[in-house]
C-alpha cells in the first residue's frame, strides 16, 4: 500500500475542461500516491478520456490546478511528457517491426542511450519470458503477449506514473490476470499506475477507484469501502448504483 | 539528434518492410518508362512506306537514298501507280507515301523551289504527325546540305495535310511527364499514407504524449520518402538514357535541385492530405483523385495547355507540376541554365514554402 509520507505524484483542484458550453469534465479534485494502483471508472462519455488527456499533457484543462510528478499542467508539459508512460486502449506497437525494434524505438524517442535500452530490453525479454522472441515481428505474436508487451514498452523509460487507457479490452481472463501481475509488480517498484477500464474485477485490483458520473467524481475510495458505504457485495453493482443515473447518452 | 535518428531508422524499416509498396514504388517509374520506350521505338521506327517518284532525276534519288538510310521508314517499292496507292492505304501495308511530280526537277532547277506531296494514313493521328514530322526534318536537313554543296539556296518544300506541334509528342515530352506524374504520386501517397497510419494504429497518440517534438515526426516521415524519390529520379534518368536514347543535356545538379524542391512541394501536399484523412484508405484515394487527375491533364504533358479554356489554363497555374514540367523540359532537353528556369524554380519555391508551413501549422500538437 502507498505510503502517506511521501507527496503525492498526481494532484487536482476542480480541474475542469469545457468544450463550448459542454461540460466534459467538472472540478476534478483527487491525489494519487506514488505507488498507487488508481482505477479510473466510468461509462463511456462520462469524461473520462478527458480527464485522462489533460493529466497527460494532451489537452488544455478550461480551469483548475493539476500537478503531475511535481509539474504544472499548464506551463511544464514538456517536463511532465518525460515523466509519464502512456498505453492507449488501442494496440500501439508497430507490427511490422520485432519486439526488440519496438522497445528500441520508444526508448529512442524517450532519448534513452544504445546501452541503457539494450539493458532495458535484455531485462524486459526477461520478465516476459520472451527472450526467445526478440527478432520476432510483433505481427506475429498472439494478442495477449502483444498487450503484455505493450504495457512493458510503455514503462520502458523509467516513468513515475503510467496512464493506461482501457489497456485489456478484448484479452482473454488468464492473460488479464497476467497482466495485472505486470502492474502489481511495476507500482511494487514505485511506480503509479492510472488506469481506465470497463471491467469491474479489474476494478477490485486497484487500491483505490474513482467512478465518473456525467463529467464529475461521484465516487472515491478503495473498492472494500465504496462497498461498505453501498451496503453492495461487489464493485459491479456499486458501479451500476451510480451510472444507471447519468443523464449524458454514452458516445 | 538521437531520437530522431531512431524514428528515421524505425520509418526506413517500415517501408523496407512493405515489399509491395516497395516493389510498386521502384516499380511505376520503370513500367512506365520501359513500357513507353518500346512501344516507342517499335511503332515509329520502320514505319512503311511508298515512293512514287515521276521525276526519276539526280535530285529526287538523293533525297531518296537519305530516307532509306534513316531507319525511321522501311521503303516499299513495288507501289507505284494512284491506284496502288490506295489499295495498299486501305490494306494497311503502308502509313505514308511520298510522291515527287514529274516536273520536280525542273521546278527545283529553274524557280530554285520544289514542292514534294506527302499523304499520310490519319487513322492513327499520332503516328501521323510523327512520321510525317520526320520527313519534315529530313526534308530540310537535305535543304541546308544540297544549298552548302550547290552553293545557292535550294527549297524542297514537303506538303501535307498535318500540322506537327512539336510541343505537343514524342519521348521527349514523355519523360518529364512521367517524372512529375510519378513523383507526385508517390510523394503525396507515400507520405499521407505513413501519417495516418500511424493514427489508425494508435501511435499517433503514444507519440504526442511521448517529449518527440510534432515537427521530430514530421521530419522522419519525410526523410525516407524524399530519399526514395531522390533515388527514383535518378532511375528515371538513366532508363531514359539508356533505352530512349534521351539524356540530360544541361546541368544534372540544377536539375536535381528543382527535382527536391518539387519532391518537397509534393511531400507537403502528402502532409496536408493525412491531418484531414481518418484512414488510409481515404488518404489513398484523396492522393490518387485529388493529385492523380490535375497532375495529369493540367501539367500539360498529355494536353496543351495553350488549347485549354481560360479558366482550365488559369487553374493549372496552381498545379506544381506544371511547373517543374517546363523545368524539366528546358533543363533536360534543351539544356539550359538557371537564366532560363529561375522564374519557375521562384514559383515552386513559394508553393513549397506556402504549403509546408500550413501542414505544419496544422498538425496538431494536441489532439
Amino acid at each position: 500500500m502507498p505510503s502517506s509520507a511521501t507527496p503525492p505524484v498526481i494532484t487536482t483542484d476542480k480541474l475542469t475542461k469545457r468544450f463550448g458550453h459542454f461540460v466534459a469534465a467538472s472540478e476534478l479534485t483527487f491525489q494519487v500516491a506514488k505507488g498507487e494502483i488508481f482505477g479510473f471508472l466510468g461509462a463511456n462519455g462520462a469524461g473520462k478520456t478527458t480527464a485522462m488527456r489533460m493529466l497527460c499533457g494532451l489537452l488544455k484543462p478550461s480551469s483548475g490546478k493539476a500537478t503531475i510528478a511535481g509539474f504544472d499542467v499548464y506551463t511544464q508539459t514538456e517536463k511532465i511528457k518525460r515523466r509519464i508512460g502512456y498505453m492507449s486502449q488501442k494496440f500501439s506497437l508497430y507490427d511490422n517491426l520485432t519486439v526488440s525494434e519496438n522497445i528500441r524505438f520508444y526508448g529512442g524517442i524517450y532519448g534513452m542511450n544504445t546501452a541503457a535500452i539494450r539493458t532495458k530490453t535484455a531485462e524486459l525479454l526477461e520478465e516476459l519470458q520472451l527472450e526467445k522472441e526478440a527478432k520476432t515481428l510483433v505481427s506475429d505474436l498472439p494478442l495477449g503477449w502483444k498487450q503484455k508487451l505493450a504495457f512493458s514498452v510503455s514503462i520502458v523509460h523509467n516513468p513515475d506514473i503510467v496512464f493506461l487507457d482501457e489497456p485489456t479490452g478484448g484479452v482473454d481472463p488468464v492473460t488479464r490476470r497476467q497482466f495485472w501481475d505486470l502492474i502489481y509488480h511495476a507500482a511494487d517498484r514505485g511506480v503509479t499506475i492510472f488506469v481506465t477500464t470497463h471491467y469491474m474485477d479489474e476494478a477490485e485490483y486497484c487500491n483505490r477507484v474513482s467512478i465518473m458520473v456525467d463529467g464529475v467524481i461521484a465516487a472515491l475510495d478503495s473498492p472494500t469501502r465504496l462497498k461498505q458505504q453501498f451496503g453492495l457485495d461487489n464493485m459491479e453493482d456499486v458501479f451500476y448504483e451510480l451510472a444507471r443515473n447519468a443523464k449524458r447518452k454514452a458516445d | 539528434m538521437r531520437q530522431l535518428i531512431t524514428f528515421i531508422r524505425k520509418e526506413f524499416l517500415h517501408v523496407f518492410r512493405d515489399r509491395k509498396t516497395l516493389l510498386m514504388l521502384f516499380g511505376l517509374p520503370i513500367a512506365q518508362i520501359v513500357l513507353f520506350g518500346f512501344a516507342l521505338s517499335n511503332e515509329i521506327k520502320n514505319s512503311r512506306i511508298a515512293i512514287t517518284d515521276y521525276s526519276k532525276d539526280a535530285v529526287t534519288e538523293q533525297l531518296i537514298s537519305k530516307i532509306a538510310s534513316s531507319n525511321y521508314f522501311d521503303i516499299q517499292r513495288t507501289v507505284q501507280s494512284a491506284t496502288q496507292l490506295e489499295a495498299a492505304f486501305k490494306k494497311g501495308d503502308i502509313r505514308m507515301a511520298i510522291i515527287f511530280p514529274a516536273d520536280f526537277a525542273n521546278d527545283l532547277v529553274h524557280t530554285g523551289k520544289a514542292t514534294i506531296q506527302v499523304i499520310a494514313d490519319a487513322s492513327d493521328p499520332n503516328l501521323a504527325t510523327t512520321i510525317t514530322n520526320y520527313i519534315t526534318r529530313l526534308v530540310g536537313d537535305f535543304n541546308t546540305q544540297t544549298a552548302l554543296t550547290a552553293g545557292r539556296p535550294l527549297q524542297i518544300l514537303p506538303e501535307m495535310q498535318f500540322l506537327y506541334n512539336p510541343e505537343l509528342r514524342g519521348a521527349p515530352n514523355f519523360v518529364p511527364g512521367v517524372m512529375a506524374l510519378v513523383l507526385m504520386l508517390v510523394c503525396t501517397m507515400m507520405t499521407s499514407v505513413a501519417i495516418v497510419k500511424e493514427k489508425e494504429l494508435g501511435t499517433m497518440e503514444i507519440l504526442l504524449v511521448s517529449p518527440f517534438k510534432p515537427i521530430y515526426i514530421i521530419i522522419s516521415k519525410l526523410t525516407p520518402n524524399l530519399l526514395i524519390s531522390v533515388v527514383n529520379l535518378f532511375i528515371i534518368l538513366m532508363l531514359s538514357a539508356v533505352f530512349l536514347d534521351l539524356h540530360v543535356k544541361g546541368s544534372i545538379l540544377l536539375l536535381t535541385f528543382d527535382s527536391i524542391l518539387f519532391i518537397l512541394t509534393s511531400l507537403s501536399i502528402g502532409l496536408l492530405l493525412s491531418i484531414n484523412a481518418k484512414t488510409q484508405q481515404a488518404a489513398m484515394m484523396g492522393s490518387m483523385m485529388g493529385m492523380m487527375l490535375p497532375t495529369m491533364l493540367l501539367t500539360g504533358f498529355l494536353f496543351p495547355i495553350e488549347n485549354m479554356p481560360l479558366p482550365l489554363q488559369v487553374l493549372s497555374n496552381l498545379v506544381p507540376s506544371r511547373w517543374y514540367f517546363i523545368i524539366v523540359k528546358k533543363v533536360m532537353l534543351k539544356g539550359l541554365g538557371i537564366t532560363a528556369v529561375w522564374k519557375e524554380t521562384l514559383i515552386l519555391t513559394g508553393m513549397c514554402l506556402f504549403l509546408f508551413t500550413i501542414s505544419l501549422r496544422r498538425f496538431k500538437i494536441r489532439l
